[in-house]
């Protein structure tokens, strides 16, 4: 380790929170352009599954786990249920399936 | 819904959807504290960079630098480039919260935006409470501080097969944000399929899985724009569409 580590956690710290503070304090207004409030509709959909597939199928100890998490996910969001019964039961399925399978 | 004080509702509103996410927080910023630990760093360095920075890639990201002797500026590169995506977040955040919302509330709430936060914030009826963001914030941040500050003091005292199911339970948060949509805008839909097959693809190609390895936080700008842009001048949204989408 050569450099100070608190002047690196300064460095990180200022740079995260300055993506997150400038669009907020600078965009007061509401968005009339159709076409940016279009794509603004859009992001947070595709990023969160952006950041899902394929991340997800090597989060667990093996694919099968993911997958069967992965899809018991799928089912349950699709009949709307709470993130936290989304969350719950896909890591209980994929600690039961872990446990057949090692 | 009591309308005698929302901003008492919107609060415990963000507690109640910050609980999970403080739990799912405090299995991965374990995983997070042990590296940091192997990085060289004491209990509070690592509880005070999860504290002021509260963002897992950049982190993990960030100790690799640390690990090897990295240069501040690209410590700063790396962490703008991971994080680069806040600032849609922050940008999609700054049209659902009310047009008057104060400057101070606006950098309050900036703190709190996380993948995670962001999921469930968009969930919210518009406008967006800040006192929801800090309902949410105030737990999830400490789960993730003491995750970290324990990963580092304890290391292995969760057994690997619990840590491994609980790797899951940020993602299971995300599906149940894009899927529900889904199913009520069949644009959305397509939208998520998309970003499912191209995301899976830019795994896969030759030297886009490279930039992908090198990083992750890239790549997800770069799709995010491009499909979110694609979507957006293919199936424009009609005015009335965006109340729509809040009524659950």
């Amino acid at each position: 380790m050569n450099g100070n580590i608190w002047i690196y956690l300064t460095v990180m710290a200022v740079v995260t929170y300055l993506v997150r503070v400038l669009p907020m304090t600078i965009i007061r207004k509401e968005i009339k352009n159709k076409l940016l409030r279009s794509f603004l509709y859009y992001v947070p959909y595709v990023t969160l599954t952006v950041m899902t597939v394929p991340a997800i199928f090597t989060a667990t100890k093996c694919t099968a786990s993911a997958v069967a998490g992965f899809i018991t996910a799928l089912i349950l969001s699709f009949f709307k249920k709470s993130m936290i019964l989304v969350a719950t039961v896909s890591c209980a399925v994929v600690f039961i399936t872990e446990l057949f399978l090692h | 819904m009591s309308e005698k004080n929302p901003k008492k509702t919107a609060f415990i509103s963000g507690m109640r959807d910050g609980l999970p996410i403080a739990l799912g927080y405090f299995a991965v910023s374990f995983s997070l504290g042990i590296q940091a630990k192997e990085a060289g760093m004491s209990v509070l360095q690592a509880a005070v960079m999860s504290l002021t920075s509260l963002t897992s890639a950049g982190e993990f990201a960030a100790l690799s630098i640390i690990a090897t002797g990295g240069s501040y500026i690209s410590m700063a590169v790396s962490q703008l480039i991971i994080n680069l995506r806040y600032i849609l977040m922050s940008f999609a955040l700054s049209q659902r919260i009310a047009p008057n919302t104060s400057s101070l509330h606006r950098t309050c709430m900036s703190y709190g935006i996380t993948d995670e936060i962001f999921g469930v914030s968009v969930k919210q009826e518009r406008p967006l409470s800040p006192f929801y963001t800090y309902g949410a914030v105030l737990l999830a941040s400490p789960g993730w501080v003491a995750g970290t500050a324990l990963g580092v003091a304890a290391g292995n005292i969760l057994p690997g097969n619990i840590v491994s199911a609980l790797n899951l339970a940020l993602y299971g948060m995300f599906i149940a944000v894009f899927i529900p949509q889904s199913r009520d805008d069949k644009h959305v839909a397509f939208a998520v399929i998309a970003s499912m097959l191209l995301s899976s693809a830019c795994a896969f190609l030759p030297y886009i899985k490279d930039i992908r390895a090198a990083s992750p936080g890239t790549m997800i700008i770069i799709l995010t724009i491009l499909i979110s842009l694609i979507f957006a001048i293919i199936f424009p949204i009609k005015e009335d569409d965006e109340s729509n989408t809040e009524e659950k």
